[in-house]
């Protein structure tokens, strides 16, 4: 958190960037379907196939279809976290081919069958320790090393005969640039060069939302990713890729594909307020910067896209009723939204949703509205509010509650809901009305 | 079933409610980040040495003797190389007989994908030039010079004339038309291969180069 304060140490330009970004962004989302087809348009003339897919089901057939075609037995992966979304390593080892995951963390956690715990840092959750054990009971010839380096290396070894060996590569996208079909791609690590350049066939996966309009959008949205994410001023690459292996070309894949997946974000796209979800660039700042996050990890949250981020696209895509416990897992403290790049007003979009999953459902076009809603709560609320819109029948509860309200058994129902993991309640003796009226202050 | 989901998903997005155009973004935040062109240099290797990439400092007439030498003294067994550029051309026209093999990347990738894996020391490429906000060097791979060369070998050499250093990405890109003349492949490189997945803490070499050396070329003295 300090380091990404320090790349973001001007506050002038933070404030501008940051309005570009949300722009960029934002004017994007206005013209989504028709720099769609220009995207697929452009990909075409440069010799790039373009697939769609409205299902995470669609888009791994999509992607098993080019695999065969190929006779693909062996897939090394750069970072993807669309491919998370479709579960597309264990769709494609249940066809019998290897997916292997290549950037560093991805590599850890899929060794040892787990699920990333955070979009940026992938096996943020383990120690050196716990990963060196694993490399011991999983690698063959590795030695027990707890040297980050060292243990560096053994991942290296392993991985480049993977990219040698490998049929097909698979990647994610950052950002695909509608006016010159470019797919741009960002690391450190080389694994996603290696993925994309290195196999026959390459096979890029991208949600509808990553589309921009122009080239010059992607060098203000790369800044705030980089610093956000990571508090670097640039990464050590960042590969952009406009074609296959062109005429008299060496290397580079034969083959590039594009498989652009819905999976739900047409749905967010309708809401004007909430389509502001899609503006999200994946930097993870939010999560980094989040005290429930911080303190509960990322696997709590049961979901592809954890912290506050995950909150909005998690419930839209599920369903708000069923992943209500996700919205009600926020103190509203805001400061995802103040550290979002591109401005999107997390918290006003959680509280929107929690709305929705509470709300009387009819009209809503967002997934679960109002299944999340309990008949006595909802009465219990419509008492409240009752009661707090009356004077009268404020002062009677008030003083029913300061009189009466320490006998109330905590075993009553509903209310042992609340006591089991807390303390009953007490309500003080007097009301506050009755302390100020002794005080002498007077009524409003 | 593909062409249903093109129609349905963009059906689905025509048929929200539509948007009111929005205005043109304010890019002036990008176009004033400027730096001296004296202080472009010093910057760009500043901010990439901070990540951990190294600097051959020489001229317009010894920078081939200056990676020939370099090579000699790392204990390279060879050399790749792209033949068909000028400074390719240049390159072996000055490499000594003795010392490192110099080989030219001038076959496709099946023939050759063995040697480039396990054979090769380091890969020399040029670039278009550098980046002085961020740091940064401008790769446009091309038929004369594969793209693998700079990320295959463990050391890649990067030829950077340092009177071509960009203000910044969106400078350089706005100043060569970019978007008129997109390669199969660009890329900006600013150091070697690098990760901090495991507990957060800084490694070097994983999957890419594990170092990169910048081949300095300063001004015509």
């Amino acid at each position: 958190m300090a380091k990404r304060a320090a790349a973001f140490a001007d506050p002038v330009e933070w404030r501008d960037l940051r309005a570009l970004g949300a722009a960029i962004r934002a004017r994007s989302l206005t013209r989504l379907p028709e720099l769609l087809e220009q995207l697929e348009e452009r990909c075409r003339e440069n010799g790039i196939a373009v697939h769609w897919a409205e299902t995470a089901d669609e888009a791994n057939a999509a992607v098993l279809a080019i695999l065969e075609l190929h006779g693909a037995k062996r897939v090394v992966k750069g970072k993807s976290m669309v491919s998370e979304e479709m579960h597309l390593n264990d769709y494609l080892e249940r066809h019998g081919i290897e997916s292997l995951e290549s950037d560093l963390g991805e590599y850890i956690i899929q060794l040892d069958g787990e699920t990333p715990s955070h979009i940026i840092m992938p096996a943020i959750h383990k120690n050196r320790g716990q990963i060196a054990r694993l490399f011991g009971q999983k690698i063959r010839d590795a030695e027990y090393t707890e040297d980050v380096d060292a243990l560096t290396a053994i991942a290296r070894r392993v991985l480049r005969r993977k990219f040698f060996e490998a049929e097909a590569g698979v990647s994610g996208v950052n950002f695909a640039v509608a006016e010159t079909g470019t797919l741009c791609l960002v690391e450190n690590e080389g694994n996603g060069r290696m993925s994309t350049h290195v196999p026959p066939v390459h096979i890029a996966l991208m949600g509808i939302e990553k589309v921009v309009e122009r080239l010059e959008d992607v060098p203000p949205l790369y800044s705030l990713l980089t610093r956000s994410a990571t508090a670097q001023p640039i990464t050590t690459y960042f590969n952009m890729i406009t074609g296959p292996r062109s005429a008299g070309e060496k290397d580079g894949p034969r083959e590039v594909h594009l498989v652009i997946l819905d999976n739900g974000r047409s749905r967010t796209f309708a809401d004007r307020e909430l389509s502001a979800t899609l503006r999200c660039i994946r930097c993870g700042a939010c999560m980094n910067h989040c005290p429930v996050y911080t303190r509960v990890g990322g696997h709590a949250y049961e979901a592809v896209y954890p912290g506050p981020i995950g909150k909005l696209v998690t419930p839209q895509s599920e369903g708000v009723g069923r992943r209500h416990d996700l919205l009600e897992a926020s103190s509203l403290c805001g400061a995802c939204g103040e550290v979002c790049p591109v401005g999107i007003p997390i918290p006003e979009l959680i509280v929107r949703l929690r709305a929705e999953a509470v709300g009387e459902g009819s009209g809503s076009e967002v997934r679960g509205a109002g299944e999340g809603r309990h008949a006595l709560e909802a009465a219990a609320w419509k008492m409240w509010s009752a009661v707090h819109r009356s004077p009268g029948l404020y002062r009677a509860a008030t003083l029913a509650a300061s009189r009466l309200g320490r006998w109330m058994p905590g075993s009553l129902p509903v209310l042992s809901a609340w006591t089991k993991v807390r303390t009953t309640p007490r309500p003080a003796r007097r009301t506050l009305h009755e302390l100020a009226d002794e005080k002498g202050i007077p009524d409003a | 079933m593909p062409e249903a989901a093109r129609e349905h998903i963009l059906g689905r997005l025509r048929r929200a409610t539509p948007r009111p155009a929005a205005p043109e973004p304010d890019v002036s935040v990008m176009a004033r980040k400027v730096h001296a062109p004296d202080e472009r240099y010093p910057r760009l290797r500043r901010l990439m040495e901070a990540v951990r990439a190294e600097f051959l400092e020489t001229t317009a007439a010894d920078w081939p003797g200056a990676v020939a030498a370099f090579a000699e003294a790392e204990g390279f067994r060879a050399l790749a190389y792209g033949p068909g550029t000028e400074a390719g051309a240049r390159l072996a026209a000055a490499w000594p007989a003795r010392g490192p093999r110099l080989v030219a990347f001038d076959r496709p990738i099946e023939e050759c994908k063995r040697e480039l894996f396990e054979e090769i020391d380091g890969g020399f490429t040029t670039t278009l030039g550098g980046i002085a906000e961020t740091g940064g060097l401008i790769l446009w791979p091309s038929p004369q010079e594969p793209r693998l060369l700079s990320l295959v070998p463990p050391v890649h050499l990067a030829l950077l004339d340092t009177t071509r250093i960009h203000d910044s990405f969106w400078h350089a890109m706005r100043a060569e038309r970019w978007a008129e003349r997109m390669p199969p492949n660009a890329l900006l490189v600013s150091g070697p291969s690098k990760t901090a997945d495991i507990e957060q803490t800084l490694a070097y070499g994983v999957h890419g180069p594990k170092r990169l050396v910048v081949v300095a070329v300063r001004g015509r003295d």
